[in-house]
């Protein structure tokens, strides 16, 4: 991080310098996983297009400024000189076309980039329920039979599903180095399709302001080498976990800053369903099957009674 | 039961940063009062300001409570910058969330609501009238009744900090968070209550100054000769109509959830937190072209008359500010597009941001087109200018790049995005508040500001900018986000302090304009401006006297171009001396505006605490004062045409210019002595 600050002169160019700056630890800079690497090419390619113009207009702007400064009596003076038809037709054809670039840019990459969008893998994803709790974070692994708190692990090069709600306010799933933000509201479901190509820890976080804990609404990605390293994740959890049943989640739910890592077993089934229809229990649904009977009755145990969710 | 939720306890006694300010705010209040005691002004205050129907003394109220509200934003601002340089690697600093969320929403609210728009409509209220040559706005009363409630909703603000506390949601107060069931006590409320009646006075001034510029331009001014930043303005205007409303919707929804139990924006019982973030945008995003199209306007003046030169693309600049505002409504999804919508939607709104960036990057040309072939002066108003044009460009620039979704969902609510906004609002709108403060103080007060002074503030807002806000952008590419009370990642650390220090010298920046403020006001004898058109002008107002009489023109200009003033000067027809005067119409000054503010501040507070009481009483005294307006038939009078041309001698007088000597039907010429010839070519 040293080698960062020391080229600070660098910053006052421009924010491209910036970008160049590769090379730091952390942050978007530094992806470690394609959609990562994708955004950040795609903030260097816009920037790029957009430096086209933009360092044109800042040295004009400072040459004209110099150049018919009053005291340069030698300088043209056209007082009276206001239109040119041709002028104005370069002043907007230019921008014209330099967004016309970005829009198409734009529209393929929301398209490529799509968070909704499973990744293409002959991998099979590892699936991963998210809810936002105050202040930390619960990790459901739904075909593993396991939950953790504020530490979520996966192999590197395997795609990871997760889909994200919360039981409070909303927040936003973010890990900087291997993907993009998405908000995690109650009542409602996100999905986030990431994935990591280096093994290793990277931070996560809430970046959507939540409350008094926010700050430490942090957890960590591992990226496991291979996916016996993700095996032996898997067991140590199992090993150390409780199990997660409706008691111990609302016990979970009760607000708490700083929250450590733990781990969890058998995490009651449909959990996560449970969670988002809770803020929809007060509406029937007019033909209720079988399963969405045991959900109802599985949201009433979560709800009853009155759920901790107050901030104070 | 008779004070509501209001008990001893809301004012906050062990807290000794906020015991410090009370009793700060509470020494230069008393003193204040002492001064206007000992020297008798308090009549002289209230006949001549506090009850004053003149658009131009309303702006000066406007732009005071904007520069107050712009300390009390940026002590805010400085307070942020120091817990963060403070609470880095496991240091927990000095401010716990429970002030520190409060200090930043509070932040954001005072200085987008209560310092940037006062200042940008004080600018406006001095400036479009004279613009247009017209005598005062089309409802002068209905002027000083919004400066009263956006002042009224000021010192709600402000009584937060003293009783009760401020929302701690972050300035936008996204639901479910500032919903009852997460923010119980009364910040939220203090929140509502204070927007809704500045936005309440917002839009009376917009439709006040949209039928003003519909119906009052002077004889020959056609619309498209409106000087530019009548223009803008009046864009803006029509941007302010169109989307307040839409905030009062949403935070009167808001507040139906908090007050009767209704789910709007619950999160539970079918209630949708989507909705708010929509309609929060829906005006928040036109919002902020509201601030800067103004701004935008002033930059066009300031250059054309520093180059002394016509402004280049005068339609195109008008065409632009239309296409800025009109797609300005088109793209508040970009405030979210982490919401996961769909990438069509998605790439609808960041396809259609980008596209203002077309007749935004038009501006920008045709201010360099201005500046090409000019001769340019270097006062402080064009050093805003070239600064603006600039750093602007930065941040424009950064803001595109926001508006790429797939760049977005790395850069959303991380501090990139903190410095996106602050580079364009600052480097943008805030700037050119300062270059039009500069620009026209001298038509208010009669004298210049001094330019040392002036020049030495621009130079440390403008590096102070730099430092403080590109670290920003670094901290965002290095993954950090926004409202963190503490952080524990050392390679934000530097990057942390340099903010800090970037702080600081905005601080010198703001200290070097008041010291500005009174070197100026001692010297103001040699700043004096005896012509009234100090910058050699090409707009009406520069036609009339500095300061400017209160009905401000003694005759209406006739206007023939663009730049009326310009041509008249051409012409030699910009000094004539009248033969005659006639009666002038004018409204009458009428204390119902600030009883109106003080019955809503009753009205805004007692709802705030539940004091129902209190509430009804203020609600009859806003319905009572509005009969006693309605059934008011002395309402104005005429300037008699011998006070008028007292004051119009005394005016050529101080020009030079003899009046007994003209001969009646001679073009005026330019006065010899101390006056600028009124062509330079």
């Amino acid at each position: 991080m040293r080698n960062c600050s020391s080229s600070r002169l660098v910053l006052w160019l421009s924010p491209l310098a910036l970008v160049l700056l590769t090379g730091c630890q952390g942050g978007i800079l530094d992806p470690k996983g394609q959609i990562a690497a994708d955004e950040k090419s795609l903030i260097v390619t816009a920037t790029l297009l957009m430096l086209l113009v933009v360092v044109p207009v800042i040295v004009l702007t400072l040459v004209f400024a110099w150049k018919y400064r009053a005291s340069n009596v030698n300088a043209t003076y056209a007082p009276k000189w206001a239109h040119s038809a041709k002028i104005e037709a370069v002043v907007w054809l230019i921008p014209i076309i330099i967004v016309s670039f970005l829009a198409v840019l734009a529209w393929r990459t929301t398209h490529a980039l799509d968070p909704y969008r499973p990744l293409d893998s002959d991998k099979k994803a590892v699936k991963i329920d998210v809810v936002a709790l105050n202040w930390k974070w619960l990790f459901i692994y739904p075909e593993l039979n396991i939950a953790t708190v504020n530490q979520i692990a996966f192999p590197k090069d395997v795609p990871v599903d997760f889909r994200i709600t919360s039981d409070t306010v909303m927040n936003a799933f973010f890990i900087p180095q291997l993907g993009g933000q998405i908000y995690a509201m109650a009542g409602m479901q996100t999905q986030l399709h990431l994935i990591a190509n280096a093994a290793g820890t990277y931070d996560g976080f809430s970046s959507n302001y939540s409350g008094a804990g926010f700050s430490g609404m942090k957890f960590n990605a591992i990226a496991t080498a291979t996916p016996a390293d993700f095996d032996k994740w898997v067991a140590q959890v199992r090993a150390a976990g409780q199990p997660l049943d409706i008691d111990a989640y609302r016990q979970l739910a009760v607000p708490s800053e700083n929250h450590a890592v733990a781990y969890y077993t058998a995490p009651t089934s449909r959990l996560f369903d449970a969670v988002m229809h809770k803020y929809m229990a007060a509406r029937t649904s007019l033909a209720l099957s079988e399963e969405d009977i045991k959900l109802d009755a599985l949201t009433k145990r979560l709800c009853a009674p009155a759920a901790a969710r107050s901030v104070n | 039961m008779l004070l509501g939720k209001l008990t001893l306890d809301a004012v906050p006694y062990h807290e000794p940063i906020i015991m410090a300010t009370m009793s700060g705010v509470g020494l230069i209040g008393l003193v204040l009062v002492a001064l206007i005691t000992r020297y008798g002004k308090w009549g002289y205050l209230w006949k001549e300001w506090l009850t004053s129907v003149d658009h131009k003394k309303i702006g000066v109220m406007y732009i005071a409570v904007a520069l107050v509200m712009l300390l009390r934003g940026f002590a805010d601002a400085l307070m942020m910058r120091g817990q963060l340089a403070i609470a880095t690697g496991g240091h927990l600093g000095v401010l716990p969330p429970e002030h520190y969320d409060q200090i930043f929403t509070a932040h954001g609210v005072i200085m987008i609501i209560f310092m940037a728009m006062p200042f940008m409509t004080g600018l406006m209220n001095i400036v479009v009238p004279l613009q247009i040559g017209a005598r005062d706005v089309a409802f002068p009363f209905l002027n000083s009744l919004s400066f009263w409630l956006l002042t009224s909703a000021a010192g709600l603000v402000m009584m937060s900090l003293f009783v009760g506390n401020f929302a701690r949601t972050g300035w936008v107060a996204y639901p479910p968070l500032s919903e009852l069931s997460f923010s119980p006590d009364v910040g939220v409320d203090y929140y509502i209550w204070a927007l809704q009646i500045s936005g309440l006075g917002t839009t009376l001034t917009a439709i006040n100054f949209l039928v003003t510029v519909l119906k009052m331009r002077a004889p020959g001014m056609k619309l498209m000769q409106m000087p530019i930043f009548t223009w803008t303005c009046t864009w803006a205007n029509v941007l302010i109509v169109t989307s307040f409303p839409i905030l009062t919707g949403a935070l009167a929804m808001l507040s139906l959830d908090r007050y009767l139990g209704f789910h709007f924006f619950t999160a539970e019982a079918g209630g949708n937190a989507m909705m708010y973030l929509n309609l929060f945008w829906a005006w928040g995003h036109p919002e902020v072209y509201i601030l800067v199209l103004p701004a935008f306007g002033i930059f066009s003046e300031v250059v054309s008359t520093f180059t002394g030169k016509r402004l280049f693309g005068y339609k195109s600049m008008v065409y632009a500010s239309g296409a800025i505002s009109i797609l300005g409504f088109m793209v508040w999804l970009h405030h979210f597009f982490t919401m996961g919508s769909g990438a069509n939607v998605n790439a609808f709104f960041g396809i259609a941001t980008m596209v203002i960036a077309v007749p935004t990057g038009v501006k920008l040309f045709n201010w360099l087109f201005t500046l090409f072939r000019g001769r340019l002066r270097f006062e402080p108003p064009i050093l805003w200018t070239l600064g603006f044009m600039v750093t602007f460009t930065i941040g424009g620039m950064t803001g595109v790049l926001l508006a790429v979704p797939g760049a977005d969902f790395l850069l959303h609510n991380s501090l990139f995005l903190i410095a996106h906004f602050h580079n364009t609002i600052i480097g943008g709108a805030v700037f050119g508040y300062l270059a039009g403060f500069s620009f026209w103080f001298p038509k208010v007060f009669g004298f210049k500001l001094n330019p040392r002074w002036g020049k030495a503030a621009f130079w440390f807002w403008q590096v102070g900018f730099y430092f403080a806000f590109m670290p920003l952008y670094v901290l965002g590419f290095l993954g950090m986000t926004r409202r963190l009370n503490h952080t524990d990642n050392p390679a934000w650390t530097p990057w942390l302090y340099l903010a800090c220090v970037g702080a600081l010298l905005i601080a010198c920046g703001i200290a070097c304009q008041l010291v500005q403020l009174y070197v100026s006001v001692r010297d103001r004898k040699q700043l004096a401006d005896p012509t009234g058109d100090p910058w050699n002008g090409h707009t009406l107002e520069w036609s009339t006297s500095s300061p400017a009489p209160f009905y401000n023109y003694a005759k209406l200009p006739a206007v023939h171009d663009i730049d009326a003033f310009t041509d008249m000067k051409e012409k030699g027809v910009a000094y004539v001396v009248p033969t005659s005067y006639e009666p002038i119409h004018m409204p009458k000054n009428t204390a119902v505006g600030i009883a109106i503010g003080a019955f809503t501040t009753a009205l805004g507070f007692a709802m705030i605490w539940h004091i129902w009481w209190l509430a009804v009483a203020g609600l009859i005294g806003i319905i009572g004062s509005m009969l006693t307006r309605a059934f008011d038939d002395d309402l104005d009078y005429y300037v008699q045409p011998n006070e008028v041309e007292a004051i119009e001698r005394e005016r050529f007088e101080r020009m030079g210019i003899d009046v007994d000597a003209y001969s009646e039907r001679e073009p005026a010429r330019k006065p010899s002595s101390g006056v600028k010839p009124a062509t330079l070519v």
